[in-house]
């Protein structure tokens, strides 16, 4: 795909917002004949219920659902579908809610269907390596499952004692382990789906032709709602070593994490947190990370024994051949899992050292983490907004978390342009604007800075494919809203990088 | 509680991460926002911003079991603890309830913290279970059809036995390292009197000297826990004075240690009284925390048998008590310690919640049952009575009756060498 990723117009002060469309209220009608589907008691219609559901992870996004439902089953879920398209009524669907993008965002002028109680693990089969779920079960909750029998559910976002697979499915979600794993495509064999028009389908990752299920995983919600997922189970590995070291700066930090790479190693995850993130996760879990370091690296190898222990004595050296001043070798699952929970904790945690914060997601070539480093801290001395980092650093993916006060006037939008600028610094080297919190309706404005007109118009007709009232959680990943009649690409002469990048 | 205005504040730590959302009772048994820690604090936002209590929101708080086990799980240090108890308060004051409503909350008031009107009901309870009219009235089902709250305060009577009354002063065996007052309590002195006498020997001979004065009353727990901050005040005052003369007081019930606890919070804005609910609050310990500072002295023998220890969330999660406990009871030779599936979720008694919102406690009760039983343990030890009798009575009806004893009983049998059968034969 096209991309306009060199010199892109900066992004930074932008910080206009997708509006949720006037709230015209739904149809009586409609909750009415939901009520008859599901039970009264699975219909939320209370102005105050509703208010609960405004908002998912994100909270600087709320719009407050015309309706929420709560069904059981995947017949029910075609069914509300169906009264949707019939009545012409724009739908999301939304798991536990923790989404970092806004993706589950609600429609003042629609039905918001939460698939929280659909959380039952239909089927086990140890053989077969896979599991079948429903979309509302929690990701560890796979996990706890099947760990007895020595498998796991590779894909561990931070939130993965609370998020559901059905959300993983849509955000395509990483997590740590995501250098070595792959994200939840790679562990997806087949997604039950209900379609726009209200059918039940399967997309099979083994079926001929046109990969739909890799369509559909990460679509962000946006072509079909998954109600039961296949999963790949994960053999445990024979060993896991886990090592903590710190660094007096996040520069000597990036340096051992270029080293091991450059080695040929692959770690099964590579984090990376500096102080301020460390200071957060100190004060609400207690990690005890080394005191004064100004970055610490978690290194994770796993696998068979006698690689992970010749390879694990290769890191520790190319740790403290970059800088290292502690290294910290967890002896067992405790110390494994404390030295986890610092990190897993770390964008809640924030809340503990700052009123209010943005998580940002963005994309960096690995080689160039100094440079946008050192960029980033010019940004937060410039502006005098204080920025921590956290990052899966082997795959260059940024968790930088902007931090502001909201008590104070303007606060809240020169850190939206700190963050935007953050994106900017992530396209400029040739990175991208998300990794794995998805674009939801946050990102979505910043679509254009790494898409073409053209690129867009290509992705908007795969949706059309699918949905082609656009109904289903519409507002979400493009930037305006368009309708699938358009003639896309309507633009005046050939777009100036037509054709002269292909990166992404 | 103290300041009204902290209230917005501490709404403004909450990030709606969604990370309590797992170990909220309610969100497990209905996965509903509105029923969730996140959900609630949302809902007290909406309060604060200008949204009167109606009968939907009111039920969100009156639903929340206040176990606490957000607290816990919680990243952003959110004190959901301090938030809850605030709102019940403001629900308390601003929100008429209904007749039914408010004829249940006042007998329930009016009778558990006052120990003589429980004593006063143990002599016809105990003509009721001996008489058979028990059995009838139960399979009758007449008490579900007046009142489900009469119907579960029924279910859950413990079979009563004699009271052994507790003299003023127990003496410390051997040489004296301590001189501590001990809580009786309302429910734990009347319905599980051996756990208070269990309690009193094992501290006498651990060498303490055992100071339990007479005139005390209530802690407050119950009202304090249920938005009934002026009753708690007077009890908690009165609590005060009673062990002002003491440099510790061990509590032997989760909830009510939970409550001397928060003594402090509850009594701030109260000039006269904030110095000394402080210093209660500061010489508050519950009997295992307390046996773990103090050290063990005394000489444990055998006790073959196999527990389930059971996490009381006033004491886990509201205290922070996990690990003494257990390693109390990893000390006795021979004794075989089983840990519960899904430690941190409720069994649904939590104080006045089985008599509130019996259906759903009643369901957490049969989950916590499913998993005591899983554990192939003889007997269950909890440290709080209204989980002891909730899990009995679940796994009664589950016909799985098993065992129950308070940390304190099994440490007594050790103690004095007794045989686990004294614990095994009381089948609850």
């Amino acid at each position: 795909m096209g991309s306009k990723g060199f010199a892109p117009e900066p992004i930074s002060g932008i910080v206009e917002k997708v509006e949720p469309l006037p709230n015209e209220p739904l149809p009586d009608e409609l909750g009415r004949r939901l009520a008859e589907l599901l039970g009264a008691d699975r219909v939320v219609t209370d102005p105050v219920r509703l208010r609960t559901y405004e908002c998912d992870g994100l909270t600087n996004h709320r719009s407050t659902p015309g309706i929420v439902v709560l069904p059981d089953t995947a017949e029910q879920i075609a069914a509300i579908v169906r009264e949707c398209a019939a009545a012409g009524v724009p739908y999301v669907a939304r798991g536990s809610g923790t989404g970092l993008s806004g993706g589950a965002l609600p429609r003042a002028d629609g039905v918001l269907i939460v698939t929280s109680r659909m959380r039952r693990i239909l089927e086990v089969d140890i053989p077969g390596q896979r599991a079948v779920v429903e979309p509302g079960v929690i990701n560890l909750d796979v996990t706890r499952a099947v760990r007895q029998y020595g498998y796991y559910f590779a894909p561990d976002p931070s939130s993965q004692q609370i998020c559901s697979v059905g959300g993983n499915v849509a955000e395509n979600s990483g997590g740590a382990h995501c250098l070595k794993y792959g994200f939840t495509a790679h562990h997806v064999l087949s997604c039950e789906v209900v379609t726009p028009d209200g059918e039940i389908v399967e997309l099979s990752a083994d079926g001929p032709g046109y990969d739909l299920l890799g369509v559909f995983v990460g679509a962000e919600g946006t072509l079909g709602i998954t109600t039961k997922i296949t999963v790949r189970l994960t053999r445990l590995p024979e060993t896991v070593q886990t090592l903590l070291a710190a660094f007096e700066s996040i520069e000597a930090g990036g340096a051992a994490v270029s080293a091991i790479i450059g080695a040929g190693v692959v770690p099964a995850a590579i984090e990376m947190m500096d102080a301020l993130s460390i200071e957060a996760a100190e004060a609400a879990v207690r990690c005890e990370y080394p005191p004064g370091a100004g970055a610490v690296l978690i290194v994770e190898l796993d696998g068979p024994e006698p690689e992970v222990a010749a390879q694990f004595a290769q890191v520790e050296r190319l740790c403290r051949d970059a800088g290292a001043f502690e290294i910290r070798i967890a002896a067992d699952d405790a110390e494994r899992t404390l030295i986890w929970k610092g990190r897993k904790s770390a964008f809640a945690a924030v809340g503990r050292i700052s009123p209010a914060y943005i998580v940002q997601d963005g994309v960096i070539p690995r080689t160039v983490l100094p440079q946008v480093l050192a960029r980033i801290d010019a940004l937060s001395a410039e502006s005098g907004v204080r920025v921590a980092n956290v990052f899966h650093a082997g795959d260059g993916n940024l968790h930088p978390l902007v931090l502001f006060d909201d008590a104070e006037p303007g606060a809240e939008q020169r850190a939206e342009e700190v963050s935007g600028a953050i994106l900017d610094l992530c396209i400029e080297h040739g990175g991208s604007i998300t990794g794995e919190h998805g674009v939801g309706v946050d990102k979505s404005r910043y679509m254009p800075r790494m898409f073409t007109e053209a690129d867009l118009d290509t992705m908007q007709m795969v949706r059309c494919g699918f949905d082609p009232a656009g109904l289903c959680n519409p507002g979400k990943v493009f930037p305006t809203p368009r309708l699938c009649g358009e003639v896309p690409g309507v633009r005046k002469g050939p777009h100036p990088y037509e054709g002269k990048a292909d990166l992404f | 509680m103290s300041a009204q205005d902290d209230l917005p504040k501490l709404l403004g730590d909450c990030v709606h991460c969604g990370f309590c959302l797992p170990t909220c009772p309610t969100y497990t048994l209905w996965g509903e926002e509105m029923d969730s820690p996140r959900g609630r604090i949302h809902l007290m936002q909406q309060h604060v911003d200008g949204e009167p209590f109606s009968d939907a929101m009111v039920q969100h708080f009156d639903a929340c079991l206040g176990c606490m086990a957000c607290v816990t799980s919680c990243p952003s240090g959110v004190q959901y603890d301090r938030l809850i108890e605030m709102t019940r308060a403001d629900v308390e004051r601003e929100h008429p309830r209904s007749l039914k409503e408010r004829a249940i909350r006042e007998m329930v008031f009016q009778l558990f913290p006052y120990k003589r009107r429980l004593r006063a009901l143990r002599g016809p309870l105990r003509a009721y279970q001996k008489s058979g009219l028990e059995r009838l009235v139960r399979r009758s089902g007449v008490l579900e059809r007046i009142s489900p709250s009469i119907a579960a305060m029924e279910r859950l009577a413990p079979p009563l036995g004699r009271t052994p009354r507790l003299p003023e002063r127990v003496a410390a065996r051997g040489e004296r390292r301590a001189t501590v007052g001990m809580l009786s309590g309302c429910v734990q002195g009347e319905f599980f009197p051996g756990v208070n006498a269990a309690t009193a020997r094992v501290l006498a001979l651990e060498g303490c000297d055992v100071v339990i004065p007479k005139g005390q009353g209530c802690c407050g727990a119950l009202s304090l826990h249920s938005g009934r901050e002026d009753e708690a005040r007077d009890f908690a005052r009165r609590t005060i004075e009673t062990f002002e003369s003491v440099d510790v007081v061990v509590v032997n019930s989760a909830g009510c240690g939970s409550a001397m606890k928060d003594y402090r919070a509850l009594l701030a804005d109260d000039p006269a009284w904030s110095r000394r609910a402080d210093a209660l609050t500061a010489k508050t310990r519950d009997f295992a925390e307390f046996l773990a500072e103090l050290g063990p002295r005394a000489e444990r023998a055998p006790l073959p048998v196999t527990v389930a220890y059971h996490d009381a969330c006033h004491l886990a999660h509201a205290q922070g008590v996990r690990s003494q406990p257990r390693a109390l009871l990893a000390a006795i030779p021979e004794l075989d310690v089983r840990e519960i599936a899904d430690p941190e979720i409720c069994c649904g008694s939590a104080g006045t919640y089985n008599l509130f919102q019996p259906e759903a406690a009643a369901e957490l009760g049969d989950r916590k049952a499913v998993n005591v039983d899983a554990t192939g343990a003889e007997l269950l030890v909890a440290a709080n009575p209204g989980c002891s009798m909730q899990i009995a009575t679940a796994l009664r009806r589950r016909g799985a009756p098993i065992a129950v004893a308070h940390t304190a009983e099994i440490l007594d049998a050790s103690l004095r060498g007794l045989s686990p059968d004294t614990l095994l034969t009381r089948v609850a």
